[in-house]
């Protein structure tokens, strides 16, 4: 499999604190990557080594075989950036927005017309060609935000925290564009810190927890390793303990042999969150 | 060189499209304040006193207009830099593009110019107005056009510099407030001392004004003084090469 993405003891230290530390990471070609962990766990500054905005301290980090510190401009020919905040001049229109990009990316007119009008189409958002970003809805600023992000037909799109903010309607809709990108060639390097986004979307998935990866692998491969049924009791009305099987006939044999003054009991299928819940002893969201 | 010159466009282009959505509002905020200047020192502090066989409102006129490049060239190229970097952080798509910091530069700075000349140029329509004797030679228009690259590089230094608005309202405090009364706009450094002089003279608004105003009033013209303003643009222009250079750090 054709690798996009390599990083080697990547580390990233800011005024004497790791940001990231030793970061080892390979995605493939095609593949949609999540990067999960909860609110400065390293995401962002991730994103912002492997499309060249911060220079690592340390380690090295390559985009279709372009190094991201030696040959930056060639890693931003096959990139496509959608950062968390809104990064489009507000004080102008879509098609002006995704004009300026064109043009900083050296389309000529006729091109960046074409491109505009098919990306435009793409999102159904041609009609709202001439409206001013301000007034856009926050679920079609981003999509605004991803189809600007293509106009040079980048072979790899970082999206960060692509869906922080918006209603769960508005987060499917994105999902499906996401997957759409990706089924028409796009590979597609995402950080959430929504589980449920990151086993929707993601074939591999990358957990970092304080600038470090504690996990890597396929949603289903990681849960298989915890085990992938989940027992959770309420111990004595003040605890909650977590249990973890490989099936729900393993899981039900446990629950019968519990004490009678367990009282509450759920059985549920385990999920990314337990996965980093046994690595860190902390949750996702960060409580 | 093409590409070069196309990727300044590109940069250009994008604050061309704001200012042509907002020329009017941007044209009244950068022209009340010298109209005021015009108002206050010209007609009422000024009225009877005379410079070297000039009014004063034809010593003044030069003056404000180099001032008025400064301030329009300054917050032109500064302070949309600095509000796309800091607050809307929409400056970061311009760094993951690949056009050159020099390309980046050269734009940035260029929209300051269109800014501090369209301001420059309608004040300059009221002092031909108000003083028939100002000459528009091809001198003055050298002085002019150098003076608004000149405080457009510095903006675009300050903006790429500035980590808050904070630290942008410090800078026009400290540094762009007292340029505006001491750097011979409204009054002549030769009744100065010295060493007083002397400090005013590191101030780059200094050179331009005395420089405008002798191409504005046909005095010989201080070649010095203008070769001055040129080095402050070039020591502004590596400045913001250098602050480009860094923002990835």
């Amino acid at each position: 499999m054709e690798e996009m993405i390599q990083t080697e003891r990547l580390t990233k230290i800011y005024d004497g604190i790791s940001a990231i530390q030793d970061l080892a990471l390979t995605v493939h070609s095609g593949e949609i990557f999540g990067f999960l962990g909860p609110n400065g766990a390293g995401k962002t500054t991730t994103i912002r080594v492997l499309t060249t905005l911060t220079k690592p301290t340390s380690g090295k980090a390559s985009v279709n075989d372009f190094d991201v510190v030696k040959e930056p401009d060639k890693v931003k020919k096959v990139i496509g950036v959608v950062q968390q905040h809104l990064s489009l001049d507000r004080d102008l229109t879509i098609r002006e927005n995704m004009e300026f990009r064109a043009r900083l990316h050296h389309l000529g007119a006729s091109e960046r017309k074409r491109r505009i009008d098919e990306l435009l189409d793409y999102v159904g958002l041609k009609e709202n060609a001439n409206r001013i970003v301000e007034k856009l809805s926050g679920g079609m600023q981003k999509r605004v935000s991803i189809v600007s992000s293509l106009m040079h037909r980048p072979k790899v799109l970082f999206l960060d925290e692509p869906t922080v903010g918006l209603d769960a309607q508005t987060r499917r809709r994105l999902w499906e564009l996401i997957r759409r990108l990706n089924l028409d060639g796009t590979t597609i390097f995402l950080t959430t810190h929504y589980i449920e986004e990151a086993e929707a979307l993601c074939q591999r998935v990358g957990i970092l927890h304080q600038g470090c990866l504690i996990a890597l692998g396929a949603p289903l491969e990681l849960r298989q390793k915890l085990g992938l049924v989940t027992v959770e009791t309420l111990v004595n009305n003040k605890e909650t303990r977590y249990q973890y099987f490989a099936d729900r006939a393993a899981a039900t044999s446990y629950v019968q042999k519990l004490p009678s003054e367990v009282k509450t009991i759920i059985i549920r299928d385990s999920n990314l969150e337990d996965v980093f819940v046994e690595q860190t002893g902390q949750k996702v969201d960060g409580d | 060189m093409v590409s070069v010159l196309g990727d300044i466009y590109s940069v250009l282009w994008v604050d061309l499209r704001f200012l042509r959505r907002h020329w009017l509002r941007t044209l009244a905020t950068s022209i009340v304040s010298p109209i005021l200047y015009l108002v206050a020192f010209g007609f009422g502090l000024g009225r009877g006193i005379s410079f070297g066989g000039y009014g004063y409102l034809d010593f003044v006129i030069p003056g404000i207009i180099a001032l008025t490049a400064m301030t329009g060239s300054f917050n032109g190229a500064g302070m949309k830099l600095h509000v796309d970097r800091i607050f809307y952080k929409c400056f970061d798509e311009y760094l993951l593009s690949p056009i050159s910091m020099f390309s980046l530069a050269v734009g940035k700075t260029l929209i300051g110019v269109v800014r501090g000349l369209l301001a420059s140029v309608a004040l300059l329509a009221v002092g031909i107005a108000l003083s028939p004797t100002l000459m528009v030679s091809p001198l003055f228009v050298l002085v002019l056009v150098t003076s608004c690259f000149v405080f457009s590089f510095l903006g675009v230094l300050v903006g790429l510099w500035a980590k808050s608005h904070q630290d942008m309202g410090t800078f026009s405090t400290l540094v762009i407030l007292p340029m505006t009364f001491l750097s011979g706009t409204f009054f002549s450094l030769s009744q100065l001392p010295d060493p007083v002089k002397a400090v005013l003279y590191v101030l780059p608004l200094t050179h331009s004004s005395e420089s405008l105003r002798a191409a504005a009033l046909g005095q010989p013209f201080p070649w010095l003084s203008f070769f001055a303003l040129v080095g402050f643009g070039l020591v502004f222009f590596l400045g913001c090469l250098l602050a480009l250079k860094r923002s990835n750090v």
